[in-house]
């Protein structure tokens, strides 16, 4: 019998890329159904009781949430090709560690930076290239992240690329200026199809993001 | 391995640290435990977490890996000859990954709150908030457990060590705040479970005592809530 997958997603969540992402590099059919988040569907309520959130991946029926949840779960279903994370044990646990780090601090301070204004703002730009300089710094003169391979935490981080627009136009800052190295990585990951085809175009995020601040 | 080559950074009283003892008890891994003092913090601890500086890190052969359930998985992953802490099926390991990590975003930060929260209708929103949570840790208890004594099935899994060590805090909070958070009534498998993941040997001896943990409650709440601690 075949796998049914479903994938319950939102277009410019940074987190639904993700799984778009893993899905893609093992080159998994699914069925891929876009959420209406001021109305979220009944399978969705059904399939994530406890958060309500996307993304969720329905497989057989069963749903497994939260992305990096999910992203470890293709991988070890899917273990015969692409694999996301390393073999080695102390490896994983440093991959699992700096996705985590994405998720605790990329996350949060990139959220204030343009939903905030004044002080705040500039507090949170400072926290947000903090984390990227650490970023850098764990990169270091890999390709990627996961070293020679794109990895884990190449996914964890890279969809937040389609959001790079509107950081830069709300913070006012180039991320090509400040962040260098990210942005170099950043077109390297770009070469691959499974990411090039996952994330959405920048300046569509920066439209909706305007048009949800209008409906405010 | 020698005992040097495994050592545990970390206190007492924190719950993520105990993660990493069970963890370490469960594969019989001998190791050092450095007690940090964290005031201030040791020039090791600096080095081997600059990004968070925070405990448990545990020191493998040198190498340092850091976050109580990255750490936890590590232990499993390496150590395999001893009792697996994660389920072999990957549908089992996401749920059990997902209520861990419920535990440390929701169910943590709530519990903590029950301490510093001033007022009583905040108090009240907070306690539901508990209530809720530990609702569906009941109804997760029952489904992840089929019956048997542990979230893990037969034997302590991840899930079981990372709800399990917030047990102790759990039960300071009771005490501090007259309040019963565990009950037959409404949380009756969790009330059950409770008292069979603090006797079993990997746990007994690094469970710290409920009226320790009260006494060093009443320093931290003090610092966090910025006033004097209460005689």
């Amino acid at each position: 019998m075949a796998d049914e997958i479903v994938l319950l997603d939102f277009w410019s969540s940074m987190f639904g890329m993700r799984v778009r992402i893993a899905l893609a590099e093992k080159g998994i059919k699914y069925q891929h159904k876009e959420e209406d988040l001021r109305n979220k569907s009944e399978l969705l309520l059904k399939m994530n009781p406890v958060h309500k959130k996307i993304p969720v991946l329905i497989h057989n029926g069963k749903p497994v949430c939260e992305s990096l949840i999910i992203v470890q779960y293709i991988d070890e279903v899917w273990n015969d090709k692409s694999p996301l994370l390393p073999s080695d044990p102390c490896q994983r646990a440093h991959a699992r560690f700096w996705a985590d780090f994405v998720d605790k601090k990329v996350y949060d301070a990139s959220r204030r930076v343009w939903t905030r204004k004044g002080e705040e703002q500039e507090a949170a730009k400072k926290d947000f290239f903090e984390s990227f300089k650490t970023l850098e710094g764990e990169l270091g003169k890999k390709p990627y992240f996961g070293g020679e391979t794109f990895g884990f935490v190449d996914i964890s981080l890279i969809t937040f690329y389609s959001w790079f627009y509107v950081y830069e136009t709300f913070g006012k800052f180039s991320m090509e200026a400040e962040c260098p190295k990210i942005i170099e990585w950043v077109k390297r990951c770009l070469q691959k199809e499974s990411v090039a085809k996952s994330l959405p175009d920048q300046k569509k995020v920066y439209e909706s993001v305007l048009e949800w601040l209008g409906r405010e | 391995m020698a005992k040097s080559e495994v050592k545990l950074l970390g206190a007492w009283p924190s719950p993520f640290v105990m993660r990493a003892r069970i963890a370490l008890n469960i594969k019989a891994v001998e190791y050092e435990f450095v007690l940090e003092t964290l005031e201030p913090k040791s020039p090791l601890l600096l080095q081997s977490n600059p990004v968070y500086k925070k405990i448990p890190v545990l020191i493998h052969a040198d190498k340092p890996i850091c976050e109580s359930l990255i750490i936890v998985q590590y232990i499993d992953e390496v150590w395999t000859s001893a009792p697996s802490i994660l389920p072999s099926d990957p549908y089992d390991r996401a749920i059990q990954r997902f209520w861990a990590a419920y535990v440390d975003d929701k169910l943590f930060p709530t519990m903590r709150g029950l301490l510093t929260t001033q007022g009583e209708e905040a108090r009240k929103a907070v306690l539901d908030q508990l209530a809720e949570g530990l609702a569906l840790l009941e109804e997760a208890f029952g489904k992840c457990s089929k019956g048997k004594a542990f979230f893990g099935g037969d034997r302590i899994g991840l899930l079981d060590i990372a709800f399990g060590c917030m047990l102790g805090w759990l039960r300071a909070t009771e005490k501090i705040s007259g309040l019963k958070l565990l009950h037959e009534a409404n949380t009756p498998g969790l009330l059950k479970w409770a008292d069979t993941f603090c006797a079993d040997a990997a746990v007994k001896g690094v469970m710290p005592e409920t009226e320790k943990l009260v006494e060093f409650s009443k320093v931290i709440v003090a610092r966090m809530r910025g006033a004097h601690p209460p005689k």
